[in-house]
Parts: C-alpha cells; sequence; structure tokens
C-alpha cells in the first residue's frame, strides 16, 4: 500500500522535526485525529475486500502505533529539553549570601548561669531569686556577721541607707528560703551582687551563684563530693584536679575554698594563675549552726551545706575571656562570639 | 602578713622545703598567697669599708673611693651622695651577680677605672632606696659576704589570714599551727622573767575595765635611745615591711611580730601624774603620731594622763609622749582591749594598724605578761638601763572567758563524714593549745580553748580545727543522700530562658549593664522620679540606681554605635528599682534596635528600623499572652511625643516603647531612629495554657474593602469596628495597606482591610458574606465616616 507507506515516512519526518509541542499537537491531530489521515484511511478499510481487509487494516494500524509511539516519544524529548532549559536559565550563583535575620548571642555570664543551674537542677535544686537591694539582716546579720564583725570588711558594702545594702552575695537568697520553708532544701540562687571595688580584677556588680542544701546526714565529704563533679561537669574534664582548703566565712563551719588546677596550664605554672598552678574557683562550708538556728533550723536534726562562686571568674577560665570589664561594655563583637 | 622563712624555723622546723612548707600552711587554713626569695641571684658582694673619697677629675657628681675589701684596696668610682670615708657599704666585685641577673664587671667611669660597684639597697633588691650606698653599721665585718652577714638566703612567706585567726599573726601563732600539722617540734626561744633593778613604778588606773580587761606597766630608767637597733632586729622588721624608727620602737615592734602582742612606749618624762585607761571626753582632741590632730568620739578608749589623752587605745600613739632623740626613761605598756570595743573602731577615724588590726582581731589577754617581760629583757639588752617591776591593773570578771566545749566523735563522724582516730583528735587539740579531757569511752572531749583563740564558743568549731589540721585532702569524698523534691512546672509562666532564646533568634544580644547609672542617664528617662541614690558611690557615674533599663541599654548601644557597629538590637532583663517605703525591685526587660532593618547585603535595601519594627518584635514576644496586647499613644519624657506607646496586656499597664526623642539621641550621638522598649517581666512571661479548639473542615472565604478614612482615626479604631459589625463568621480581620497622597484628600488616608470568614460547621454562602460585609461598611460609615474607595 504505497499511500500508507508515503504517509509514513512523511509524518516520521515531520514529527522528527517538529520543535515545539504545539507543533506536535498539531501533526497528532492532523495524522491521529478523528479527520486524521491515519484515521481516514481507517475509515476506507470498508471499501476493500473482506479478504484483505484484516492484512490492510494491521498495517495501518501497525503505521498508527508506531507514529503514535514517535508522537509521545518526540514529546517529552521536547518537555526534557525545556525543563533543561528552563533549569539553566533559573541557575543562580549559591555563593552569594542568603537573606539573613543573624542571630543575637546570650550574653556569657547568662549562659555560664544557665549552665551552672542546669548541673544542680539536675540533683534537684531549685533556683530562688531574692531582693537586689538588702535588709542588713539578711545580708549579714542572719550569716553570722554582726555589726563591727571583722569579716564585713571583707566585703566592701554599698549603702543604700542606716538599714539597707546592695546585697555583697547572695546568700541573703538562703537565709530567706530557710525562713520560708521547711527542711530538706535545696536550692540554688544565681544573681547580681555589688561590692564597692573597683579596678581591673574587681567589678562593683558582679554574679555569685550559690547553693544550699539541708536535710538529715549531711556531711563535708558530701560537699566536696558535689562541688568535685560540677567542677568537671562544668569544665568538662573528668580529671580535673580540685583541692578544699580551709578557710573561713562566718556562716559556714568547716569552711573551704576550693582551687582546681589551672585550666590553661594544667597546674605547670602560668600567668593566669599566678604560677601556683592553681586556680580559685570558690568557696564553701558546712552552715554554721547558728545561722540554722537564726532561720529557724532544728540543728540536731539537719545539718547543711552550702556554696557560692563568682559567675565571671569561671566563665571567663571557661572561654578565656581575659579582661573582666569586656562583660559590662557589650560590645557587639563580644557578645556575638557566644551564640 | 609577710614573715621570714628563716624566723619561722627557729621556732619550729619541719623536714619540709620552702614550697612543701608554704603548701602546708595553706592547707591548714593559713593560705600562702606567695613565697618569695630574698635577694634570689646575689653573689659576690661583700662588706668593703671607703677608706677615702676624692673627687673625679672629670666629673662633678663622681667620686674616686679607694675602698678596703677585706683582703685587698680597690680603686671604685661612685656617684652616691654618701659615699664618704669611713663608710661602710656592700661592694660587687668583678664576676659578682646582682638580683634580676646583672653582672658585674671592671668598668671605666669618664677615663677612670671602677674595679666593681658599690651598692645602694635597691640594687639589692633589699629596699627600695636609690639615694645613697647601703650604709652598714660600724662593726660590720669587712670582707664578709653580704648574704651571710644580712642572713639573706632566706624567702619571704606572704600569708593572708582569715579574720577568724589572730592569733597568727605571730610567728608564735604561725609555729604554733605548723608544729601541730607537721607533727614538727615546737620550740619557742626561752623566755625569762626580769628581775627588777629598781622599785620605780608608775600610777595605773584603769575606768573602763570592760574595754580594759587588763594593764601592764613598766618604767625603765636610764636608757641610751643612741644605741642602733640590733642589725637582726631591723632586718626582721624590714622583712615584714615595717620600717626602722629606733631601737624602742624597733624592739616593741619586734615583739609584736614574734608573739602577737602589741606594745606602746611612752616618754616618761612626758607623763604627769598618772595613767588613766579612759573613756574620751566629750569635745577632746589628740594628735597622733601621724601627725594629724582628730576629734574624739563617744566610745572611744584613750590611755591618758592626769592632764590629757596620750593615746588612742590599741590603736595609735599619741604625739608629745612618744619616744624621741632625748628620751631617757622608758614607761612600756602591754595591754589587752575588748575586741567587742575595738570592731571598727580604727576604721571610725580612717586608720588601720599593726595594732588595731589585731586588737580588733583579738590579742590573747595572757600573753601581756610573756610580751612585756621579752620586750623588756630586749631593751635592756640593747638601750641598757634598768627595769622597775611590772604594775598589773587586771579585772578578771571582764576577761573573755573560756568554757569547756564537749566534743563527741558521733557528731565529728557526722560532720566529716569519716572516723579520725580518737588519739588523733586528742593530739590535734592538746597541740593547739585546748586543755582536753577525754571521757572514758574515748567519744567524748571536754575541751578548753587556749586564751588566744576567740572563736571556739561550740562544738562545730572545734571539728573544723579537727578538719582543717586533720587535712581536708584526708576527708573522702562521699555520695549525696535522699533526692530533691520535684516541683511543679508552671506551665503559665514562660521561663525566662525561653524568652531569651525567642529574642536572641530574632536577632537580639543580652546586655548586661551596671544596675547603678549617672544622675543625668537617669534623668533623661525618668526626671519626675528622684532615684535611691548609694551613700558610697564608687564614681558618680555610678551613683543612684537605675530607675529605667533604657538609660544602660543606651550607653551599651552607643558604645557599639561609637565602635562602627551599623545595625544594633539589644536587650537586658533585671531590676529596676523605685524609690517607695517598700524600696520597689521589679524586674524589667528592655529592649533597643537602632540601625539598619536588615543585616547588610546585596538582597537588601538598607533602610533604618521604624516604630513598627519594634512594635512587631514586642508583639511577637507577647504573641502567647493570655490577655489582648493593646498599644496607646503617650508622652513621656526622653522620648518622641508623636512615636511612643504605652503598652497594655488588658487593663494591665506592661510598659512602654517608642522612639527616642531626637535631642536625646543627639546628646548621646545616637541615630536619630533608637527605638527602646520596656516590660514588667512578670508581665510578659504570663502565658495561657493551651486550650485545644477544633480545627475547621469548612472553607474560608476572604474579601477586601477599599477604604478612605479621616487621617486622625486609628487602625485599631477601624478594625475594632469592622469586627464588631462582622458578625460571628469573621474569623480575621487586618488591614493589608495604608496610603497617604495622590488621590487621596489631604486630611484623608486610604486603609485595605482584608477580612477572612469561616465557620465551624458548614461552608458559608455568598449570600451571608455579602450580609457581613455590608454590616462592616454600614457601620463603619456610621461610626467612623469612612466611606468606599472607589
Amino acid at each position: 500500500m504505497q499511500a500508507l507507506d508515503d504517509l509514513k515516512v512523511e509524518a516520521t519526518t515531520a514529527i522528527e522535526s517538529a520543535e515545539d509541542t504545539a507543533t506536535l499537537e498539531k501533526l497528532r491531530v492532523d495524522l491521529l485525529g478523528k479527520k486524521g489521515r491515519v484515521t481516514a484511511l481507517l475509515k476506507s478499510l470498508g471499501q476493500l475486500d473482506a479478504t484483505e481487509r484484516p492484512k490492510v487494516g494491521a498495517e495501518i494500524n501497525a503505521v498508527k502505533q508506531v507514529l503514535s509511539e514517535l508522537i509521545t516519544e518526540r514529546k517529552d524529548s521536547l518537555q526534557r529539553a525545556a525543563i533543561a532549559q528552563q533549569l539553566e536559565s533559573e541557575t543562580l550563583d549559591v555563593t552569594l549570601s542568603g537573606r539573613r535575620q543573624d542571630l543575637g548571642a546570650l550574653h556569657p555570664i547568662t549562659r555560664t548561669i544557665e549552665r551552672m543551674t542546669e548541673f544542680f537542677s539536675g540533683l534537684g535544686f531549685e533556683v530562688v531569686e531574692g531582693p537586689e537591694i538588702e535588709d542588713d539582716y539578711h545580708n549579714f546579720e542572719a550569716l553570722n556577721i554582726p555589726a563591727h564583725h571583722p569579716a564585713r570588711a571583707m566585703h566592701d558594702t554599698f549603702y543604700i541607707d542606716e538599714t539597707h545594702v546592695l546585697r555583697t552575695h547572695t546568700s541573703g537568697v538562703q537565709v530567706r528560703t530557710m525562713e520560708a520553708r521547711e527542711p530538706p532544701l535545696r536550692v540554688i540562687c544565681p544573681g547580681r551582687v555589688y561590692r564597692c571595688d573597683s579596678d581591673l580584677t574587681h567589678s562593683p556588680m558582679f554574679h555569685q551563684v550559690e547553693g544550699l542544701l539541708i536535710d538529715e546526714g549531711v556531711s563535708f565529704g558530701q560537699l566536696k563530693g558535689i562541688i568535685q563533679d560540677f567542677l568537671h561537669a562544668f569544665f568538662e574534664q573528668d580529671a580535673l584536679a580540685v583541692r578544699f582548703r580551709p578557710s573561713y566565712f562566718p556562716f559556714t563551719e568547716p569552711s573551704a575554698e576550693v582551687d582546681i588546677q589551672c585550666v590553661k596550664c594544667a597546674g605547670e605554672g602560668c600567668r593566669i594563675c599566678s604560677g601556683t598552678g592553681w586556680l580559685e574557683v570558690m568557696g564553701c562550708g558546712m552552715v554554721h549552726p547558728r545561722v540554722l538556728e537564726m532561720s529557724g533550723v532544728d540543728t540536731e536534726r539537719f545539718q547543711g551545706f552550702a556554696f557560692g562562686m563568682g559567675v565571671e571568674r569561671l566563665a571567663m577560665l571557661r572561654y578565656g575571656i581575659g579582661d573582666l570589664r569586656l562583660n559590662f561594655e557589650n560590645d557587639l563583637r563580644f557578645l556575638a562570639q557566644f551564640r | 602578713m609577710i614573715l621570714s622563712e628563716n624566723w619561722l624555723r627557729e621556732w619550729v622546723n619541719p623536714d619540709l622545703d620552702s614550697e612543701a612548707l608554704a603548701h602546708c600552711l595553706t592547707m591548714a587554713g593559713l593560705e600562702v598567697d606567695a613565697v618569695t626569695p630574698l635577694a634570689e641571684g646575689l653573689s659576690g658582694v661583700v662588706i668593703a669599708e671607703i677608706v677615702s673619697a676624692e673627687p673625679h677629675p672629670d666629673a662633678d657628681k663622681l667620686r674616686v673611693c679607694s675602698v678596703n675589701t677585706g683582703s685587698e684596696t680597690v680603686q671604685i668610682v661612685c656617684g652616691a651622695p654618701n659615699a664618704s670615708a669611713g663608710l661602710k657599704a656592700p661592694l660587687a666585685q668583678p664576676g659578682a651577680t646582682l638580683p634580676g641577673g646583672i653582672k658585674i664587671k671592671k668598668a671605666k667611669l669618664r677615663g677612670i677605672e671602677s674595679q666593681g660597684m658599690l651598692c645602694s639597697g635597691a640594687e639589692l633588691q633589699l629596699s627600695d632606696d636609690h639615694d645613697g650606698l647601703l650604709a652598714l653599721a660600724s662593726d660590720a665585718p669587712v670582707g664578709t659576704p653580704i648574704e651571710v652577714y644580712l642572713d639573706l638566703d632566706d624567702r619571704l612567706i606572704e600569708i593572708g589570714l582569715t579574720p577568724n585567726r589572730a592569733d597568727c599573726l605571730s610567728i608564735l601563732g604561725v609555729a604554733r599551727d605548723l608544729a601541730v600539722a607537721t607533727g614538727a617540734g615546737f620550740g619557742a626561744p626561752p623566755s625569762e622573767v626580769v628581775t627588777p633593778a629598781i622599785t620605780d613604778t608608775f600610777p595605773v588606773e584603769v575606768l573602763a575595765s570592760a574595754q580594759c580587761a587588763r594593764y601592764l606597766g613598766r618604767v625603765i630608767r636610764n636608757v641610751d635611745i643612741s644605741t642602733p637597733t640590733p642589725l637582726y632586729i631591723g632586718e626582721r622588721l624590714r622583712r615584714a615591711g615595717i620600717r626602722s624608727i629606733d631601737a624602742v620602737v624597733d624592739i616593741t615592734n619586734y615583739v609584736m611580730l614574734e608573739l602577737g602582742q602589741p606594745l606602746h612606749a611612752f616618754d616618761l618624762d612626758a607623763l604627769e601624774g598618772g595613767i588613766r585607761v579612759r573613756q574620751a571626753e566629750s569635745g577632746e582632741r589628740i594628735t597622733l603620731l601621724d601627725g594629724e590632730e582628730r576629734a574624739l568620739s563617744d566610745g572611744t578608749l584613750v590611755i591618758a594622763d592626769h592632764k590629757k589623752a596620750l593615746a588612742m587605745a590599741g590603736i595609735m600613739g599619741g604625739e608629745g609622749s612618744g619616744i624621741g632623740a632625748h628620751t631617757a626613761h622608758l614607761f612600756l605598756e602591754a595591754a589587752f582591749f575588748s575586741p567587742e570595743l575595738m570592731a571598727g573602731r580604727a576604721r571610725q577615724y580612717g586608720l588601720h594598724t599593726d595594732a588595731s588590726h589585731r586588737y580588733e582581731r583579738g590579742v590573747d589577754p595572757e600573753l601581756a605578761y610573756r610580751a612585756i617581760e621579752r620586750a623588756t629583757q630586749l631593751l635592756l639588752d640593747c638601750v641598757g638601763g634598768e627595769a622597775g617591776p611590772v604594775t598589773d591593773v587586771s579585772s578578771p570578771a571582764d576577761l573573755p572567758v573560756h568554757e569547756p566545749v564537749t566534743v563527741r566523735a558521733a557528731a565529728i563522724q557526722q560532720m566529716l563524714g569519716i572516723d579520725i582516730p580518737a588519739e588523733e583528735v586528742t593530739r590535734i587539740f592538746s597541740g593547739l593549745g585546748f586543755a582536753v579531757e577525754v571521757a572514758a569511752d574515748e567519744a567524748t572531749w571536754s575541751c578548753t580553748a587556749p586564751s588566744w583563740r576567740f572563736d571556739m564558743g561550740r562544738e562545730a568549731d572545734l571539728i573544723e580545727e579537727i578538719a582543717r589540721i586533720y587535712g581536708y585532702d584526708n576527708i573522702p569524698v562521699e555520695p549525696l543522700r535522699g533526692a530533691g523534691s520535684a516541683s511543679a512546672i508552671a506551665e503559665s509562666k514562660t521561663p525566662q530562658t525561653l524568652l531569651k532564646q525567642r529574642l536572641i533568634a530574632r536577632g537580639f544580644s543580652e546586655a548586661i549593664t551596671f544596675s547603678f547609672v549617672s544622675p543625668e542617664q537617669q534623668r533623661l528617662i525618668d526626671p519626675e522620679i528622684d532615684p535611691i541614690a548609694l551613700q558610697n558611690p564608687i564614681s558618680s557615674d555610678l551613683a543612684v540606681m537605675r530607675t529605667s533599663l533604657i538609660p544602660g541599654l543606651l550607653s551599651a548601644a552607643a558604645h557599639n554605635v561609637n565602635r562602627q557597629q551599623t545595625r544594633v538590637r539589644l536587650f537586658e532583663t533585671g531590676l529596676r528599682f523605685l524609690p517607695d517605703e517598700s524600696l520597689q525591685q521589679t524586674p524589667m526587660l528592655a529592649l533597643l534596635m537602632c540601625g539598619s532593618r536588615l543585616p547588610e547585603g546585596w538582597s537588601a535595601k538598607t533602610e533604618p528600623v521604624d516604630f513598627y519594627d519594634l512594635k512587631g518584635e514586642v508583639e511577637a514576644l507577647l504573641g502567647a499572652a493570655d490577655q489582648p496586647l493593646t498599644f496607646r499613644p503617650m508622652v513621656r519624657p526622653g522620648l518622641h511625643d508623636g512615636q511612643t506607646a504605652e503598652v497594655r496586656l488588658g487593663e494591665q499597664v506592661i510598659g512602654v516603647m517608642g522612639r527616642l526623642h531626637p535631642n536625646a539621641a543627639k546628646q548621646l550621638d545616637l541615630p536619630d531612629q533608637t527605638f527602646v522598649a520596656e516590660l514588667d517581666l512578670t508581665a510578659i512571661a504570663d502565658r495561657s495554657i493551651p486550650d485545644y479548639q477544633e480545627i475547621s473542615r469548612f472553607p474560608e472565604v476572604r474579601r477586601d474593602l477599599a477604604l478612605i478614612v479621616k487621617a486622625e482615626t486609628s487602625a485599631s479604631d477601624v478594625l475594632d469596628c469592622a469586627r464588631a459589625a462582622a458578625g460571628s463568621s469573621l474569623a480575621d480581620a487586618l488591614i493589608f495597606d495604608v496610603y497617604e497622597g495622590e488621590g487621596v484628600a489631604e486630611n484623608e488616608k486610604s486603609l485595605a482591610i482584608g477580612l477572612t470568614f469561616r465557620e465551624q460547621s458548614r461552608t458559608l454562602t455568598d449570600e451571608e458574606i455579602n450580609l457581613s460585609l455590608s454590616q462592616v461598611v454600614e457601620s463603619l460609615g456610621e461610626k467612623l465616616g469612612v466611606k468606599l474607595r472607589h
């Protein structure tokens, strides 16, 4: 059937040279549509001899099948090319910076306080806060520091009036907690404290985290344990040497200063530790029975320990901050390092 | 306190090197701050005598000295003003090294050879004196190495004593603790009682025995005040940082360092009638040895004679009655003043002396006897004279009483978590000077504190002594017992850590500023509040308690703007302090924004932040609030009159936000567009606990209206009116465009509002929505004169 063969050749060429899907669609309609040329050939089968019909019909259907596949194939190919072209034309410079909304940063002091309270919260300590303008009783008297006690000279106190001071430590919060609640108690008191002293290593305002535990059967050995665990966790060094040195605080007895092996030189001796290999990081002790009594705790049944640390000191050691004053300048170039 | 290691070792000499000895003291509670070798690296310096000193031919200030080194006579060129014949001084010979590593060689000075260098005290690091040669005593043995003569192979031990350990403000006290801590023998140099050579006494009356329970005095006649201080005494005083005055004063100071008892020597001829220890009289004045006259206040104890106050008791002697060049006879005093009386007294006069430091912490009341004998002996040996008997005025009833304290083995075990052998407990108490009685079962001790301890009133005090000497290092670590009680977590409060994290995610950095500010900063924001002032501010910049957190943030922003930061977003949390009866201390949150809205980049225009940027932050922060958040215009000092709003949560005013007043911005060198907010932190943290509402399965319909509104009508009025009129199907209403300018009349503005309708249980019909819309338009027109824009 010459006409069929010619049609196949002609249509194949047309399909393969179609440059867009619209042309292709028009070809499909022209060839295979209801009024299309292949369809017309099929319709003309009726005019043929009944014996020839099946053979010719099969031939036409075969051509129809081939053309239909060709059209689909060509269409896919054109679509792929179109997508490829779209992708190409939409290619970006991925190295250009994104549309940013930069993160701010938590102050290293807050970050440090959060790490500290997180550790102690895990041991059942509850965070409590209190006033920064504190009365003389809670800042001194109730902590076994009566007026004119030489220990008051250790606290360079800012005075508001005769009976109020800017708290020199957060211990007053512990007193308030003992007054308000019954033991057993586990509290941790972070906050701002004030001392009338300002030089390279002293800021008139700084931060402390203090802890208090009151329970039955509390011992100095337990205090040593919790402090050692804390310091190991804080510096993430399980082998960090920690030592307890006898000291004196009016509100604890026995009292200890806690030193750690210098984190800068690992105990070799350097500028940070003044060549001693040790860094003083906190104070602690068994709560003085008089302090417990004044706050109404039954000292026959309960004992307690307390500890306190300077947040700036520990933050500066942890992060290698060399100058105390940086903590209060709020320079964004400083803060941004603590994101 | 600084003490000489060699001196300490005369009293107790444990088999430890300097470093181990210092560690031992530290671990016994006497913290060693520093151990400093004396004149480290010194060698080749000998005692030499200047035989003659002639002017240098070519230099006005130099002299050419002929110097005897003991083995030869050498020529030394020297510029010291006191270089003269007969002077004995240290000579660094060629090959010598000085502390600090300087090597001495032969040299020519202006053409004349110098075979070494005569040295000043500073060159040997023995004093700060650069001005002349270190003048040595006339009997100093020529040719002897200086380090041998001055016992320079010594170290200075600096101990930072805690205020409860006044008993260790002496060689005696430190030696006692060191002995018991190391188990080494404790050998106090023999102390003899001086037999009086004369019978002279001087009358003593104590009119304030409660404050002065013991006063010892002794007359010593015919002393030779011109006698120089013995070398070893002068050296030991110098090493302790005490200046040499004269032999008598030096000896009283020496005994104070050795035993801990402050002593005072009067010029007997300057005293009239007798000694009276009494309270200062009202209006009485005294000129002290520092040359300053002071008005004495009530409660100050004085040592007086029958005419006048001679000394401020336990603090400082007075001018006119002290030892001088013409003193021939002495009256030596050793007293006990009660620590309660002395506490804070010296500081009240701006004074702090070696005596007051000891007395206010507590001096052993029994020590006066030993000290006055020791001082007398040293004085007689040095300045000669004859001593009278000791006059002792004591009031036993006023002396501190030490009751026995019972210490239970069980309490030691409980407190320290360890069993300490009974014999060790006994050894420690005895070694520290307690009178100890051990119970038969060795389970309790009855201990009476020695007279030099003032802090041993109860069992815990004594257990601390056991722990300290036994060694904290020897107390094993124990696990914590029991568990903390889990407390309820209040979900209706946003945790502060979460609030801060949200701010950080939105680009704010946390500032921490001082709680005290300058009065000027405070006035800028709260001029109508008279702030709480500190009585003793550290500087005028930090003189008043902040009434707002805004001034601190403004300073922090200025710091950053001055350092080329173009985009500043800061927040701070903390207390503000309001000056009312109850000294209100309220936790606040403050925010500050200035500079560009977005970080600079290729994708955004650099635009400064505006009011709505900060308002957006406040709205986001309070997104979980349990009450409606509203903003109302307000005027506030320091802020822009037209861009400031009061922030309300429900009916409660929780803060303020707005633009910094242009004048303030200029004054602080901040950008014109600087925005601040301050909010009550407690109020912000309140949030509602989520109460789930069913999500509608039916579609929502959005309709927009373009409105012409009077210029002064507020957006919230329009939205409130629309919401009220739209009916219950309204799910949301918002303004999505605001326009003023061309096409809109001068006194009007155009608002585009979007209304979203939705029902929980059905699909809304067009008719229903149209009805709602027409109600909205009608109500807006009636109530606010709003027209539809065509």
